[in-house]
């Protein structure tokens, strides 16, 4: 399996094995700087042809439209890096954006940050259903999220029952989080933002959040060291689950008009999403840096090529080529990192043994 | 180790396990059966058959490849998309004038590409089958929208597309089950009764024994792969045919579906275990569900919730007979641990279920 998802979780404090972290965390911000540096470049070419690309409208644009698959890819790195997966987020975030249009159809003064907590309440619940399953039934991710991703969406057409939300009869002062700027900045973007810090600050500097890598690392050994793997995969869920719940109201807040298949086939681009800013599928490595400017990325993509004046048609065979090309780069450094480490330790044990004047 | 035994090992359990399984799925089929036929009159009917399995053909075809796959504990997402672009191709190739003689087996051969492609970066390069089949998902769907963007070909001659769905003559099955049926025994005889089969098992229980056993895993790893893009592109050209019409978004999401009877029919997601049977009943089952509740005039949004909650229930239940099975064992082997004076009791499971 990945070698580097092991050897970046592995959280030895000998003195040597800092230089190795140092080492493999700077492999990691490779990553992410090089996630920039492709953005960079990539809106630096488009607005070569095209400068109304880099308007400050169109950039706004841009930054919302990967507001919501860029909380996703937040809430499904959580779960990534245990080494699970959750493939219901796309109809959990379709529940929750019914549910905060149908909410306010029906009571239009309805204070909005209520809305956004049962979103998020919502969301949450939906989680823990994913998390039981996982952790106390026992099932794998992919089939309980699977599972879920179908009884969801199901319940969402039940309830729609083929209605649909649509943006006038939603309060303007809800609409306004989706159209808004503050300082210039879309207003949507902010909870992106907050939850990025939050998360990303958890995951890199708490011990929960070091656990979840350990989890993801060596599931086994992760249980003997004393964690309690079971309550920290049912945490990452339920993480992921409120994080889709809000990026349900958002949806809402943004595209006004709503019904039950509002989010389908998100979950695959979530996933691509992550994988492309590094987060490993099988757990242990990546961070949700990487997995928001993945996000941000893919949307760019799009929008680049509709500038460029690529037929739509060609979008996805590109995406998903640059997905692949984003993987095979992955394992490339993988390896590459592993040798080195090789090379490093079979030096450390040398000199270690010529220390020790030869002895064993 | 000897590959005899790395793939034998397991089998008195995986036997029993795989019978009780299909005894459940069979019981569930023959409750829907009769909830089926409490709500229509038509539901028992050739021609109820006829149509629900020819709708249910595609997925049913595209589950069988993939059965072999998951059992080697890998997976392949990317067959909706070659599916889609078959299709694609299928009604470009038309318009620029091709006979159907030769746009089918250029469609086969490109699946055959296609499943290649994905078998190089999953065994060569190395990549997980889960994050490679994701993006060729995305790359082959875009194929297929870029062969025909979003129009429609339906200018079929009759004398093809009557294969799509008419039945073989004097039966009710309809010419694409039939298809389905011989290579269903095709797929089950290779699985289940030769040395191919038993290294797929092998593989999916312990790929490093089984290859350190003499089993070339890479090698079948890519057959089966290459086999299941072929496949997918003959469902791409039956659905092509069935409908009248070649379209590049043909089985959209598919690819989850497919999942579902694979993994209802009993098969582990991580390899090792599961068997044609028990897929082919997780179909019946599924087209079964799916016709007694349309015929029932009961929303099609049920179809999706059923689907879903039997597919957790079906893994869900054995797992909590199993775990209520450890903590009474566990129990008793405390029980008698406390007895005999030890304070150290076994490691508390053996999940098998992360690794």
């Amino acid at each position: 399996m990945s070698q580097p998802a092991e050897a970046v979780a592995a959280p030895a404090p000998q003195q040597s094995e800092r230089s190795r972290r140092d080492f493999l965390n700077a492999v990691v911000r490779v990553r992410e700087l090089g996630l920039i540096v492709a953005l960079a470049l990539l809106i630096t070419i488009t607005a070569i042809a095209e400068p109304r690309f880099v308007e400050a409208a169109s950039l706004r644009d841009l930054v919302r439209n990967a507001t919501i698959i860029a909380l996703l890819a937040v809430g499904q790195t959580l779960v990534l890096v245990t080494r699970n997966l959750d493939l219901s987020v796309g109809s959990v975030l379709g529940l929750s954006a019914f549910m905060a249009g149908d909410l306010f159809q029906n009571n239009p003064d309805l204070p909005i940050p209520l809305v956004f907590a049962l979103g998020i309440l919502l969301g949450a619940a939906a989680g823990v259903i994913n998390g039981a399953l996982v952790t106390f039934g026992r099932l794998p991710a992919l089939v309980a999220t699977l599972g879920t991703l179908y009884v969801f969406r199901g319940l969402a057409f039940v309830w729609t029952g083929g209605s649909q939300v649509n943006a006038e009869t939603l309060p303007d002062s809800f609409l306004s989080i989706g159209t808004s700027t503050i300082l210039g900045v879309p207003t949507i973007a902010l909870f992106t933002v907050v939850a990025l810090v939050i998360v990303g600050y958890a995951l890199r500097n708490y011990r929960a959040g070091r656990e979840l890598y350990a989890i993801g690392s060596n599931p086994q050994a992760a249980r003997l060291a004393g964690i309690r793997t079971d309550r920290r995969v049912m945490a990452a869920f339920v993480a992921s689950g409120a994080l889709a719940g809000l990026a349900g109201v958002l949806f809402t807040a943004r595209y006004g008009t709503v019904d039950a298949t509002a989010g389908t086939g998100y979950e695959l681009q979530v996933i691509a999403a992550a994988v492309i800013g590094g987060v490993a599928i099988f757990g242990g490595s990546g961070s949700v840096w990487g997995a928001a400017l993945g996000a941000v990325l893919l949307t760019t993509i799009t929008s680049a090529l509709i500038v460029l004046k690529v037929p739509a048609f060609w979008q996805q065979a590109v995406v998903g080529a640059l997905l692949l090309a984003a993987i095979a780069l992955d394992r490339f450094i993988a390896v590459r990192v592993a040798e080195r480490l090789r090379q490093r330790s079979t030096r450390t044990t040398a000199a270690a043994q010529a220390r020790n004047g030869g002895e064993r | 180790m000897s590959a005899e035994r790395a793939a034998a090992a397991p089998a008195p359990r995986r036997l029993s396990e795989l019978a009780r399984w299909e005894a459940l799925i069979f019981l569930l089929i023959v409750g829907t059966m009769v909830l089926g036929s409490g709500l229509s009159d038509e539901f028992l009917t050739g021609d109820n058959f006829s149509f629900t399995s020819a709708d249910m053909a595609e997925i049913a075809l595209m589950a069988l490849p993939l059965t072999l796959i998951v059992i080697t504990a890998e997976i392949d997402l990317s067959v909706a998309s070659i599916l889609g672009l078959s299709s694609a191709l299928m009604g470009e190739l038309w318009v620029a004038g091709w006979p159907i003689e030769a746009i089918i087996p250029f469609c086969l051969l490109v699946g055959a590409v296609c499943g290649a492609f994905n078998a190089v970066l999953i065994t060569r390069v190395g990549l997980p089958s889960l994050a490679v089949t994701i993006g060729t998902l995305t790359m082959y769907r875009g194929f297929a929208l870029v062969v025909l963007g979003d129009a429609a070909v339906a200018d079929f001659p009759e004398s093809y597309t009557r294969y799509g769905f008419e039945n073989v003559p004097g039966t009710i099955i309809p010419y694409p089950v039939a298809l389905f049926g011989v290579l269903a025994i095709v797929f089950a005889v290779v699985l289940h009764k030769t040395k191919f089969g038993r290294e797929i098992y092998a593989i999916g229980a312990n790929q490093e024994a089984a290859f350190f056993s003499g089993v070339r895993v890479k090698r079948i790893k890519e057959i089966l792969f290459v086999v299941s893009g072929i496949v997918a592109a003959l469902a791409g050209v039956i659905m092509t045919l069935r409908l009248a019409s070649a379209r590049a978004d043909y089985g959209t999401g598919f690819e989850l579906t497919v999942v579902a009877a694979v993994v209802l029919g009993g098969v582990s997601i991580f390899g090792g275990k599961g068997s044609i049977v028990g897929v082919i009943l997780a179909l019946f089952l599924l087209g079964g569900i799916r016709s007694a509740l349309t015929l029932g005039q009961i929303s099609q949004e049920w179809v999706t919730i059923v689907t879903g909650a039997l597919l957790i229930a079906a893994v869900l239940g054995p797992n909590l007979v199993q775990r209520a099975r450890e903590a009474r064992a566990h129990s008793r082997d405390r029980g008698r641990s406390a007895r005999s004076g030890s304070l150290e009791h076994r490691p508390r499971e053996k999940r098998g279920t992360d690794e």
